[in-house]
């Protein structure tokens, strides 16, 4: 691993460290909790977009799928919530696999519509189903229980999702400079030149394809057992999109600027708040003006400039 | 019997006849040449053996097995190499980068090594860098080692596309026009790194504009117009060659 991203991993584990002893109040541990959770949905929906150029409008029915595993298998069968979470994480990745070949041959727009679609009919799916998911009301989710313990405090969220963001980001660091990390870079530069040098492109498209599904569905999980709520908002059009922009705002192909464009558009919509109608509108303007300023997304761009500075 | 035969080989777009019924054979450790005015099909020729494009008719054989109909990602694993007349260079990588997945058909590409940088991946990653390192020597981009591929000049960009390829570790190398766009001393020094990859045992297949670097470097050359087969033979007998000189000296003819 190069020098700057274990300056920035090392950044990365001291904020994490240091964020529940400033937290003020239980909102705010809410808000570190979301922010940390997005950032590994975010990384991984990087990972297709950012690093193989392969972009996904369906990655919000990804994450639908594992809340709903988690809130379905344990209150209508009775089955552990981890194992829950590990049956939702599988029937993703079965998933994405079945339809990663015929949707990964197309491109661009036509990929979006394609991925957009698979989004479109999960949630189709989960709002109708109202037997076994109760519909546009959603439903509660019993709490995760490990070794007895009963995780409901905020503290112990925070502390798990925070290893968790951890582990992913190095564990995306060390991915991206591996031969498979390198053969997926490849297939966004030029796919052609990839398949000349060997690289099996169906095969590496449809293999990172089922990995990011399967984060996102285990974060999913992760998520539904936090809240202890689910609804099929989770796996709408608007949260595909706010994840895409999540992607867009931090910056492409950067590891860091998934965590970071996760925390900003976390934490602006609740800084927001208090615009009473107006904070679509500001929170619209917001982002138009980080395409301008920041046009390769915060960290990319800034990194760029401190590289020109120096 | 040869490294490759190209048989009675022909692709048509709709009409457009762009190869026609073209054979010949290339042995094994020479440098092969393909010229021809431009649209006589030699792109589409390298297209048709790299598998790029799916023939209409007839038979490509390596080393004696038919490949025709085989992806490009296949007959990379079979050792067959390519670089592209329009640059196909990954922007988004690091020079080095481009020539280490240059490697890719010998590497381990299992994802859990790879997200937990597991012991063996991190030293078969270190020693695959420095030999990256050392082709980018070999073909004289000693000065671009740390280099972004996006910042690179042009003649650079062609010799790390050659660089990429040589990482393949290829039986047959197909060099599409890599002096078009230099200068002439870019050119000759492309001339002395093809000669060096030809001593190697390479076997060459290149099409090109430049005359001399042709001559100077094909052992044999096939001549292609209008995507048919005018002629085949040693520099000397293409020189003489009376449609050869019709088609080159007849065309510039025609344009005055």
């Amino acid at each position: 691993m190069d020098k700057k991203s274990t300056i920035g991993l090392i950044i990365l584990a001291i904020t994490l460290f240091i964020v529940p002893f400033i937290a003020p109040n239980s909102y705010y541990m809410d808000i570190a909790i979301r922010m940390a959770i997005n950032g590994v949905i975010v990384l991984s929906l990087n990972l297709l977009m950012g690093y193989a150029g392969q972009i996904s409008l369906g990655h919000a029915g990804f994450v639908g799928i594992g809340a709903y595993a988690s809130a379905i298998l344990p209150t209508h069968f009775g089955w552990n919530p981890l194992l829950s979470l590990v049956v939702g994480a599988v029937l993703t990745g079965l998933l994405a696999l079945l339809v990663a070949r015929p949707i990964l041959r197309l491109k661009g727009h036509y990929l979006a519509m394609a991925t957009l679609g698979l989004g479109i009919i999960i949630e189709y799916v989960i709002r109708n189903e109202s037997g076994l998911t109760g519909g546009p009301d959603g439903m509660s989710v019993p709490p995760i229980n490990v070794l007895g313990v009963d995780l409901v405090r905020d503290t112990q969220w925070y502390w798990i999702v925070a290893v968790v963001l951890f582990l992913n980001v190095w564990g995306a660091l060390n991915l991206i400079n591996s031969p498979f990390g390198r053969a997926l870079r490849g297939l966004h530069g030029s796919e052609i030149a990839s398949q000349v040098v060997g690289i099996n492109v169906p095969r590496c498209k449809t293999r990172v394809f089922v990995v990011s599904a399967m984060v996102a569905s285990i974060m999913g999980s992760l998520l539904a057992n936090y809240s202890g709520f689910v609804t099929p908002d989770l796996t709408n059009f608007n949260h595909a999109i706010e994840l895409i922009t999540m992607v867009v705002v931090g910056g492409m192909a950067s590891v860091f600027g998934s965590v970071v464009g996760a925390v900003l558009l976390t934490i602006v919509p609740q800084l927001l708040a208090s615009f009473e109608g107006w904070e679509t509108v500001i929170f619209g303007l917001i982002l138009i003006c980080f395409m301008i300023f920041l046009p390769r997304g915060v960290v990319p761009t800034l990194a760029a400039r401190l590289r020109l500075g120096s | 019997m040869a490294l490759l035969e190209i048989d009675h080989l022909s692709i048509h777009f709709g009409n457009v006849r762009a190869v026609q019924d073209v054979s010949f054979q290339v042995e094994e450790g020479i440098v092969y040449s393909v010229i021809g005015p431009n649209g006589a099909g030699k792109t589409t020729l390298f297209n048709l053996i790299t598998g790029v494009y799916l023939p209409s008719s007839g038979k490509i054989r390596l080393n004696g097995q038919e490949i025709q109909g085989q992806s490009p990602y296949q007959l990379a694993h079979m050792g067959m190499a390519r670089t592209f007349q329009n640059l196909q260079v990954w922007m988004n990588m690091t020079a080095l980068e481009n020539v280490m997945v240059g490697a890719h058909r010998h590497l381990d590409t299992s994802l859990l090594k790879a997200i937990f940088r597991l012991p063996s991946l991190r030293r078969s990653d270190q020693a695959l860098r420095q030999q990256a390192a050392e082709l980018m020597r070999f073909v004289g981009l000693n000065n671009y080692v740390e280099s972004d591929a996006n910042s690179m000049p042009y003649g650079a960009l062609k010799r790390l596309e050659i660089a990429r390829a040589l990482a393949m570790g290829p039986k047959l190398l197909f060099l599409d026009e890599p002096a078009a766009g230099l200068n002439p001393k870019e050119t000759q020094q492309i001339a002395e790194l093809i000669r060096s990859i030809a001593s190697m045992g390479i076997t060459v297949v290149l099409v090109e504009h430049d005359m001399k670097l042709i001559m100077d470097l094909s052992d044999r050359i096939l001549v292609l117009d209008y995507g048919k087969r005018l002629a085949e033979g040693c520099g000397a007998e293409i020189r003489r060659n009376p449609d050869v000189i019709a088609a080159y000296l007849g065309g510039l003819a025609r344009t005055e």
